[in-house]
């Protein structure tokens, strides 16, 4: 038997800090069942793992062995998945343990985490406020130094938004990059797990071990994982293109400040800064609402109460009870667009939205190609238009709680990495500064953040 | 009425015939394809549905599924697109089940059959492509109450879908026959209707002959074997032709045939199909089979049943039912093979695998249990004169029972015949002796006695004279 003790004292910190963080609503794991399942990993775990007993807290729509998997969702209430994601299965393998769910919105679908079975996580520095979603629980316990690190899951911006609020890094990789086995599925061609760290090297070495290929996903790249870079020197050498369209006339000052004083540390760390413009940028949003709820609309039929998670019964028929589980089952914002991707994907419908999304989508993500085709090796923009909004402030008013991801659709759309990074404060509140990188060259987005981390200001008003 | 009708009204039907594919896994995971086991038992994360589980294609039916289009003449796509069909159903755990839609894997094929009405027939084959089946509901194990097996969930499939090409009801019956033996013959499928790895599917209409435009078409389902697809036809085509001559109009509708009553009745409504919402499966990329992979398909596959028949017919001098019939079944064929290339004579072969073989088979689940090499003797035997045809027989069957070699099998029964003269001539002289009226009557005319003297010579001896040996002895001493 190898000494454990390092990984159990690490444990009990972690599940010690967990506890203080009760308010944020963050962790749903409840906390006995945590203390005891971190004790028994921690014995368990690998010491020659690289992430040997790095308690890793875990969004509630990854599968895991230990606690339930229930995406925040009632339909999904109690339910044990009876294996591990692969993205699990690696951090196991490399001596991490896994320190409980966290809280979000329902099935992923939502940009505050207020939408959630379990009720709605708070922002770790404003209790008023989102920490942002649907990755907030992982986001708020990162900020409020619980975990250095926690697994997350995008569709549109769900782990950068939130990182951009809560003020810690977030990385989503290239589509492709990490296994999607054992992901529980919202739009299978936009997801990706990523990784919400308490900074860049923490999230970057976190996604190096769940990345690589696997053989359960058709579509994860067959590749190795992901190398870490270095911290550089400088950013010689780098053309960072800065995209007009993020940089709307109305766009908050406060956000433009922050965003034009990490640019000219770019400067300052030797990159080269050309203006670029994707044109079809202001077609993303839209796009985005098609795809992710058509895809959602399939992707959710399997939650019908007759197989696994409750039933909400009394049905005499098996029509009654779908119709039963299924509206009691899921919250307003899942039916929403359920009936929304159900609508676009039906006959007389398809070629008028969904078809047209799929050729928009095929523009945006050509665009990108373009400004990368002619030179340009990482994109920067602000990652969200504003800094945490209020709770409550948006949940009555869908348009404008979607606009939230303005900025950062457009990487899931083109499959591209993207990541966000504190680059200052606006009255308290964190704000993050993004970079897109070019597929699969995410060492190359590290590299750069890495370099920005070193001086920015991130504590400092904009 | 439908024969008096018959010559006012042409049938056009096209057929839907689900294949499961001969593979050890399912479609998209590693479970068993097994038929028969206990309900949910071959069941894992992925043919479950479970949430978070993703599909990963097999490549064993991919194979299958392009032999099997490339054997019917398809046009086998490089690319391919796995969509997916929606629909609510307990035994569709997933709620959509993966199949292909707009880009198929295959288009565009045909397949040549003999039809009872017009000859050689050419059925065009539409499109072939892959998907998964669904689990089975049982509405009869426990009283009030469904219960879903998922065992079938998930096994690999094709689809195959023919133009309005049939003209009766008899003529989808013989091309559905071809098509088992064609897909059976490439090795893909067992095609075993009742174990379900065949199912059919029929659009029927009727128009007046001469007439361009199709009629209205109704679906009808479960058509369980191939006995019922005659009678399911027939009896929606005399059902349509019974509306049309009443002044109705034929519905556009799916109707389930029950073979209890024989006859069919309209899906209830909550079965009735929906709108699909087809879609491209983001969690399959594009099918890409490349240049070689396609190549190595159409190397495996072997020597079809119609190019077979030509063969045979010319190679050994067969007629065309001989061929037909030794070319049903691929094991048959390359059996009969076998005995000829032992050095039987191809016609002799030819019967004995016809009768006595396929006799045996039938009675032992398909087994040909002699093997050819032994038959060839035996064939020798009876052409060398050591064994009468008869005899033969009682040592194909012990053979068939408890083997042995055909010689010594035939010497222990004490069947070799007699091709000794003197013996012969022996029993010849004992007969004449006994029956002098008849060969008196013989002497005065009437020959045909001869073939009576054949036969007490054969009882005499036991039925071990050479009955050609018999004869001729016969004929000399009866000689005037």
């Amino acid at each position: 038997m190898s000494d454990s003790s390092e990984a159990l004292a690490s444990a009990k910190a972690a599940a010690d800090r967990i506890v203080k963080t009760k308010r944020l609503n963050a962790c749903i794991t409840p906390l006995k069942e945590l203390r005891k399942s971190l004790d028994q990993q921690a014995r368990a775990a690998h010491p020659s793992g690289v992430l040997y007993g790095m308690p890793v807290a875990v969004k509630d729509n990854i599968c895991t062995l230990e606690f339930t998997t229930s995406c925040g969702s009632r339909i999904l209430e109690g339910y044990r998945s009876p294996y591990d994601a692969t993205a699990i299965a690696k951090l196991k393998a490399a001596g991490a343990l896994i320190a409980g769910k966290t809280n979000c919105d329902e099935f992923a679908m939502g940009s505050s985490t207020e939408h959630s079975a379990y009720g709605r996580a708070v922002h770790p520095f404003e209790k008023t406020r989102v920490p942002g979603g649907s990755s907030g629980g992982s986001a708020a316990l990162v900020a409020a130094g619980a975990v250095p690190a926690a697994l997350g899951s995008e569709t549109g911006g769900s782990v950068r938004q939130p990182a951009s609020f809560c003020g810690v890094v977030g990385i989503k990789p290239t589509y492709g990059r990490v296994s999607r086995y054992g992901l529980v599925a919202f739009g299978s061609s936009l997801d990706q797990i990523g990784v919400l760290g308490r900074s860049v090297h923490d999230a970057a070495r976190v996604l190096s071990v769940i990345s690589g290929r696997d053989p359960k996903d058709s579509t994860c790249e067959d590749r190795d994982s992901l190398r870490l870079p270095t911290v550089p020197e400088s950013l010689q050498g780098f053309v960072i293109g800065v995209l007009k369209e993020y940089f709307p006339p109305d766009l908050d000052p406060a956000v433009r400040r922050a965003c034009e004083r990490a640019i000219r540390l770019l400067k300052e760390l030797g990159a080269a800064v050309r203006d670029v413009s994707l044109p079809h940028t202001p077609y993303a949003v839209a796009t985005y609402y098609i795809i992710a709820p058509a895809e959602a609309s399939s992707n959710l039929a399997r939650f019908d109460g007759a197989r696994y998670g409750p039933r909400f019964d009394g049905a005499l028929d098996v029509r009654t009870l779908y119709k039963k589980t299924r509206g009691e089952g899921f919250g307003p914002e899942v039916r929403r667009r359920i009936l929304v991707g159900t609508y676009v994907l039906s006959s007389g419908y398809y070629d008028a939205y969904y078809r047209k999304a799929q050729q928009m989508r095929a523009l945006i993500a050509q665009d990108f190609r373009n400004a990368f085709d002619r030179g340009v090796d990482l994109l920067f923009t602000p990652t969200t238009p504003t800094s945490a909004f209020k709770a409550g402030e948006k949940v009555g008013d869908p348009i404008a709680m979607y606009l939230s991801d303005i900025f950062t659709v457009t990487a899931n759309l083109a499959g591209l990495p993207a990541m966000s990074i504190p680059i200052g404060r606006i009255k308290g509140l964190p704000i993050g500064g993004q970079f897109i990188g070019q597929a699969f060259l995410e060492d190359e987005m590290i590299e750069a953040a890495y370099a920005l981390e070193r001086v920015v200001p991130a504590a400092e008003e904009a | 009425m439908a024969a008096a009708a018959g010559g006012r009204w042409e049938t056009v039907i096209g057929l839907e015939t689900h294949v499961q594919l001969r593979t050890a896994s399912k479609m998209f995971c590693g479970c068993s394809a097994a038929f028969g086991a206990s309900p949910n038992t071959n069941v894992c994360p992925v043919c479950m549905g479970l949430p978070g589980a993703l599909p990963v294609p097999n490549e064993q039916a991919l194979k299958h599924a392009v032999r099997a289009a490339l054997a019917l003449g398809c046009a086998v796509h490089p690319r391919s697109i796995f969509a997916r069909k929606n629909y609510f159903y307990p035994d569709l755990p997933k709620g959509y089940q993966i199949s292909q839609f707009e880009l198929p894997l295959a288009t565009n094929g045909s397949l040549s059959y003999l039809s009872p009405d017009r000859g050689i027939a050419t059925a065009t084959i539409v499109r072939l492509h892959v998907e998964e089946d669904a689990g089975k509901s049982l509405h009869d194990r426990f009283p009030r109450e469904t219960a879903i097996d998922l065992n079938r969930c998930g096994v690999p499939l094709i689809e195959i879908v023919t133009g309005p090409d049939f003209r009766s009801p008899q003529e989808a019956r013989a091309y559905l026959q071809t098509l088992k033996q064609v897909l059976e013959y490439a090795g893909v499928s067992d095609c075993d209707m009742e174990k379900g790895s065949l199912r059919v599917d029929a659009n029927v209409s009727v128009r007046r002959p001469g007439a361009s435009a199709l009629g209205t078409k109704t679906e009808v389902k479960n058509i369980n074997s191939f006995a019922y697809v005659e009678k399911a036809l027939t009896v929606e085509r005399d059902r349509q032709i019974a509306v049309l001559e009443g002044g109705g109009v034929v519905e556009q509708q799916t109707l389930l045939y029950d073979a209890k009553t024989n006859a069919v009745r309209p899906q209830r409504a909550k079965e009735e199909s929906h709108d699909y919402r087809y879609f491209p499966d983001p969690d399959l990329p594009p099918l890409v089979l490349s240049e070689p992979f396609i190549a190595e398909q159409q190397a495996q596959l072997p020597e079809l049943p119609a190019k077979k028949r030509e063969r045979f017919v010319a190679q050994y001098a067969l007629s065309v039912n001989d061929a037909t019939v030794l070319t049903a079944d691929r094991a048959v064929a390359d059996y009969y093979e076998a005995v000829v290339h032992a050095a039987a004579d191809f016609k002799a072969a030819a019967n004995w695998v016809m009768t006595e073989v396929l006799g045996d088979a039938k009675d032992h689940q398909g087994q040909l249990r002699v093997p050819p090499e032994s038959l060839a003797h035996l064939i020798a035997l009876v052409q060398g004169g050591t064994l009468s045809h008869q005899a033969a027989k009682r040592v194909f069957t012990e053979v068939a029972e408890r083997g042995g070699e055909p010689r010594t099998v035939a010497e222990a029964l004490g069947l070799t015949q007699v091709a000794d003269r003197g013996m012969v001539a022996g029993w010849v002289s004992e007969v004449l002796g006994a029956y002098t009226t008849e060969v008196t009557r013989y002497k005065d005319g009437e020959r045909k006695l001869l073939q009576f003297f054949v036969g007490q010579v054969m009882k005499r001896s036991g039925g071990k004279a050479d009955p050609k040996l018999t004869q001729r002895v016969l004929e000399e001493k009866l000689a005037p």
